[in-house]
């Protein structure tokens, strides 16, 4: 573990029990997260990013789960932790974000309860009006305006944002060292995604509480992240501080991630670009590299053996799984004058 | 109270993006078709397939009526032996006795007749009434499932499909019917049929047809089938293999039954196979109230009414029959259940890991 | 809200008259005899029918007929050809008897049909789940009489334990019953109960799924406190709903075969008999009572639905 690291996993692996087999979601994942920074977390879905930050609560422990490696808040084991522990965090340490803001609250109580449900969990000795006041704030310190009356209504009676504004104020409700976001603008409209994107980022900034940003989307990355970690096939392919993954992507399915970004200040393609293909099932992954398949820049060293993590040489955190020689990287990634995968048309 | 906590996140919400493994997609790694995938799972439900084999058995029971009847008991399922005496394991010992009193289970020791004893007052022989009551029983429930899915699938495509006017007027139509609580709308119709007969249109029943409680039931149960029929029609025809269907120019007839009725099979399989036993339970209330079966034809509710005349001295006459209506419908039931479970795997418990490596290496199993 | 109640009152209205006119065509047009030698009955003599024919109104054109009938039957007017009684009069008398059957056997089956569906949920899998399980579906396959003729046989014959017949007025002595009704109380409790439990247990394990389960695990909560104030609570609401049209449809001669069975006197019993002797007139009005019951409960239910989920009470627009 990393002197300074406030959460950190090593080599974290889950497997699911299918009709189809046993299916591994997550294979052999590190990261470090330290005080007050931001990390997201990068991948297509398949990828297993969703799986590590719910994991990291124990929302995966299930009869037909397998779950090992090492995560660890602080000096605490999360992944052995008794369920009374677990509940001690969740919440009070870690708070947690998720996607679907219409579907994340229970329609039948009022807001203002369901976020007074969770400050009662953990301060059993707050009233209910003590309580409902600190609702309020919250309320209030996300942007809903209103907040006084808003607090006792349904949620159906919010919009969409204002709803997964309520989320995470509700997340951050007792303070937590850490807050995980997962997808938490995916099921929003674009103009609303910005405005999340900002409150996130400013909590970050006013608060310092070390946030975990799982998306599928790069342009969000930009905003707010500090470090990237790029997940494909339940692997980490790639993992930088954001200046590296896109100033100096290693890998190439980073590649074809930054390639199918558009841009404003680039002439408009005439065709987007793709990554061609589609993520593999977890159940039949191909041999060596996972991304071979997809990857235009296959040899004869990718089949033999999925590649091991390496340092990127001179620089302290920047690794990547990519048979490629550092030469070979440099040289392959320039396409048609921008980094990507394959050249735009 | 301890509660273990139980969630299943392995099962998915339904969307791909959480990175969770998918519920098994309708064409699996080796590309077996959602039929195929259903049977491998029935076929390994061990209950499910045990209570198939105890409704075959019951079938075959019933179906063997005029083999036992003709080479075994020597007797019809109407006719009488009141005075007749028998030879039991060379004893000879009458069939009814003075006090009206009918002889009981025989077994084997008259050679197959009588073998579960006479029935009161008439000293009928009630092993072969059973088997005999069992296939109008059995007919019964069948046909009127037959008819009620029939019914209900069509309604409910015609409903959830055109909207509107027509769903409108079958909605309501069946919501009249479902208003009346199911047991006395069958005797309603039933008493009011069994006086007079049926007479709609050119269609013209006697009093006493079979069909008369066929046709009842099969009506009664068709709104609890077609109002969730017409839901998945609803909720199916905003997908987009719907609209991509009218825009290659197919015809409503087309899209009903060509692209929405194979998605509503493994319901309606379901649907039906509880049916049967859902009927086959009403057709045995209402012949024990006297408003199904009319003589001479007989169920086996018919006979329990009969059996509890005289359920102080002879309660075998009353029990056999409803163990055997019992018998019908569980299996029938728990089949049912085990081919719901095997057409929607997401409503099952999730297998042990010790299965899953049992599937992932035997493959076909 | 108010303006959904009135709505829904309104379609209750217009609904029972459907009803009402499905009743009269079932008695009266749809089977192939004449209409007044059925309602006769069994001691139809030619002079009888005549006189009913008269009565009834059935040289008269069918809204005439129509209206004629259920003016009989709801101003108390109908009598039974068969045995020359009120059938109206003979129908409040078998009230109390019913009415007792149908409440105290759903408070047995609601209670321990939501304690099973509950049990069973939250130990999915188990030993007890299976059991659970194994019980309900021999609970809702089994026929009511088979249930009825066991307890009589084995636990009033062959062990007296309970009595076998019987209705005691609740105000004339309590004890006794309820003693009397405790048999046939369970006899109707036992599908219902294997029928509620399968149900909460599938609506739970549902809600199991759902995300805010999900949040309200992600907050710490514990989980008694999740499985009662979230899972339950919203498992509830579609229980509620079964649970008034099934009470509606039992309370009003939907226990037939158990009043029959156990002798109570009530207003299935009367049904019972009446079809025995082919007598049109009682079933008539049983009928058409029972279904009015149902459409009334319908309709309280669905009131009581509009009020427990908060998205329909109060419209669901976003501010």
């Amino acid at each position: 573990m990393s002197p300074g690291a406030l959460l950190s996993a090593r080599d974290l692996r889950v497997g699911f029990a299918t009709e189809g087999g046993l299916l591994q979601a997550v294979d052999g994942v590190n990261f470090d997260l330290a005080g007050g920074e931001v990390l997201a977390i990068v991948g297509e879905s398949g990828s297993g990013k969703s799986v590590t930050a719910q994991t990291i609560l124990g929302l995966t422990r299930s009869p037909n789960a397998e779950i090992g490696g090492s995560v660890k808040l602080g000096e605490v084991e999360l992944l052995d932790a008794s369920d009374a522990e677990l509940r001690k965090v969740r919440g009070e340490r870690i708070g947690m974000v998720f996607q679907d803001p219409m579907t994340s609250f229970n329609p039948v109580y009022r807001l203002g309860d369901q976020i007074v449900e969770a400050i009662r969990a953990h301060r059993g000795d707050v009233s209910k009006t003590e309580g409902r006041a600190r609702a309020v704030e919250l309320l209030d310190s996300v942007g809903i305006p209103d907040a006084e009356r808003r607090v006792d209504d349904y949620p159906h009676e919010f919009s969409g944002g204002m709803r997964q504004r309520a989320m995470i104020a509700m997340a951050l409700a007792l303070e937590p060292e850490v807050l995980i976001a997962d997808e938490p603008t995916t099921a929003l409209d674009v103009t609303i995604q910005a405005q999340v994107l900002h409150l996130l980022e400013r909590l970050n900034r006013e608060r310092g509480v070390a946030t975990i940003l799982i998306t599928h989307d790069l342009g969000v990355v930009a905003e707010v992240a500090d470090r990237v970690m790029v997940m494909y096939a339940g692997r980490v392919v790639e993992e930088g501080t954001l200046d590296e993954i896109f100033y100096d992507p290693q890998h190439p399915y980073t590649w074809g991630l930054l390639g199918s970004l558009t841009r404003l200040d680039r002439p408009r393609p005439k065709r987007l670009p793709q990554i061609s293909g589609a993520p593999p099932s977890l159940l039949s992954l191909p041999q060596g590299c996972s991304f071979r398949p997809r990857c235009p820049h296959e040899f004869s060293k990718c089949p033999q053996m999925p590649p091991l993590e390496a340092r990127v040489p001179d620089s302290s955190s920047h690794c990547d799984r990519c048979w490629l020689s550092p030469e070979q990287k440099r040289a392959k990634r320039e396409v048609g004058g921008r980094i990507g995968l394959e050249a735009p048309a | 109270m301890a509660l273990e906590p139980q969630p299943d996140p392995a099962l998915p919400s339904g969307e791909p993006d959480e990175g969770f493994p998918a519920a098994p997609a309708a064409v699996d790694a080796e590309g077996h078709n959602p039929w195929y995938l259903a049977y491998r799972r029935l076929r390994r439900n061990r209950l499910a397939l045990a209570s198939l084999a105890l409704f075959g058995l019951i079938v075959v029971f019933v179906l063997a009526a005029p083999l036992w009847a003709n080479h075994v008991a020597h007797t019809g399922p109407n006719t009488t032996h009141t005075t007749e005496k028998i030879t039991v394991d060379g004893e000879k010992r009458e069939v009814v006795d003075v006090e009206g009193k009918p002889i009981g289970p025989v077994w084997f020791g008259a050679g197959g007749r009588f073998f579960l004893g006479a029935d009161s007052g008439l000293g009928r022989d009630e092993m072969v009434r059973l088997m005999y009551g069992g296939r109008t029983s059995l007919f019964i429930g069948l046909t009127s499932a037959l008819i009620t899915t029939v019914l209900a699938t069509i309604l409910g495509l015609l409903a959830g499909y055109y909207k509107g006017w027509t769903d409108g007027i079958i909605t309501r139509t069946l919501d009249v019917i479902w208003s009346f609580p199911v047991v006395l709308l069958g005797i309603a119709l039933g008493t009011a049929l069994a006086v007079g007969g049926l007479k709609i249109g050119p269609l013209e029943l006697s009093g006493n047809s079979i069909w008369i409680p066929i046709l009842i039931i099969a009506v009664v149960y068709t709104p609890y089938m077609a109002r969730p029929i017409r839901g998945e029609v609803l909720a199916m025809r905003e997908k987009e293999f719907v609209e991509s269907a009218v825009a290659q120019g197919a015809g409503s007839l087309r899209i009903m039954f060509g692209e929405l009725l194979p998605n509503l099979w493994s319901t309606v399989i379901v649907f039906f196979t509880l049916n049967i036993a859902n009927n086959m339970l009403l057709e045995a209330s209402l012949s024990f109230l006297g408003a199904g079966v009319q003589p001479p034809n007989s169920s086996w509710g018919k006979m329990v009414s009969l059996g509890t005349e005289s359920i102080y001295t002879s309660p075998l006459l009353a029990f056999a029959p409803g163990i055997l209506i019992l018998l019908t419908v569980l299996s029938l039931n728990v089949f049912g259940d085990g081919l719901r479970d095997a057409l929607d795997p997401r409503s099952k418990v999730r297998l042990t890991r010790a299965e899953a490596a049992e599937s992932a290496a035997g493959g076909a199993i | 809200m108010a303006r959904f109640v009135v709505r829904r009152l309104a379609g209750m209205v217009l609904v029972l008259f459907a009803v009402s006119v499905l009743t009269f065509a079932i008695f009266n047009l749809i089977p192939n005899s004449p209409p007044a030698q059925r309602l006769a009955g069994k001691n139809a003599t030619p002079t009888l029918v005549k006189s009913i024919e008269k009565d009834w109104g059935f040289d008269e054109p069918l809204p005439v007929q129509y209206f004629e009938t259920m003016k009989k039957i709801f101003t108390g007017e109908l009598i039974s050809y068969g045995d020359q009684l009120n059938v109206d009069e003979r129908i409040v008398e078998g009230i109390p008897a019913s009415f007792s059957l149908a409440i105290g056997a759903a408070v047995i089956w609601l209670s321990f049909g939501i304690l099973f569906g509950f049990l069973s949920a939250t130990r999915a899998g188990g030993w007890l789940d299976r059991a659970l399980t194994v019980g309900s579906v021999g609970g809702i396959s089994i026929p009511v009489f088979l249930i009825a003729t066991l307890f009589l046989y084995f636990l009033t014959y062959k062990i007296e334990l309970f009595p076998a017949s019987g209705y005691v007025p609740l105000l004339e002595d309590p004890i006794q019953w309820a003693y009397h009704l405790l048999l046939p109380w369970f006899t109707l409790a036992i599908l219902n109960i294997g029928f509620y439990s399968r149900v909460l247990r599938s609506n739970m394990l549902d809600v199991m799924r759902e995300d805010y389960v999900r949040t309200a695990r992600a907050k710490g909560l514990d989980e008694r406190r999740i499985m009662i104030r979230h899972v339950l609570r919203n498992s509830l609401i579609p229980i509620i709903t079964l649970f008034g049209l099934d009470f509606g449809a039992t309370l009003f001669g939907g226990a037939i075969i158990t009043e029959v069975i156990f002798s109570l006197g009530g207003v299935g019993q009367y049904a019972a008999e009446s079809i025995t002797n082919l007598d049109l007139p009682p079933l008539l009005a049983i009928t058409i009572f029972g279904a009015f019951f149902v459409v009334l409960f319908n309709a309280l239910t669905d009131v009581v639905y509009a009020y427990l989920d908060p998205r329909i009470r109060l419209g669901s627009s976003a501010r």
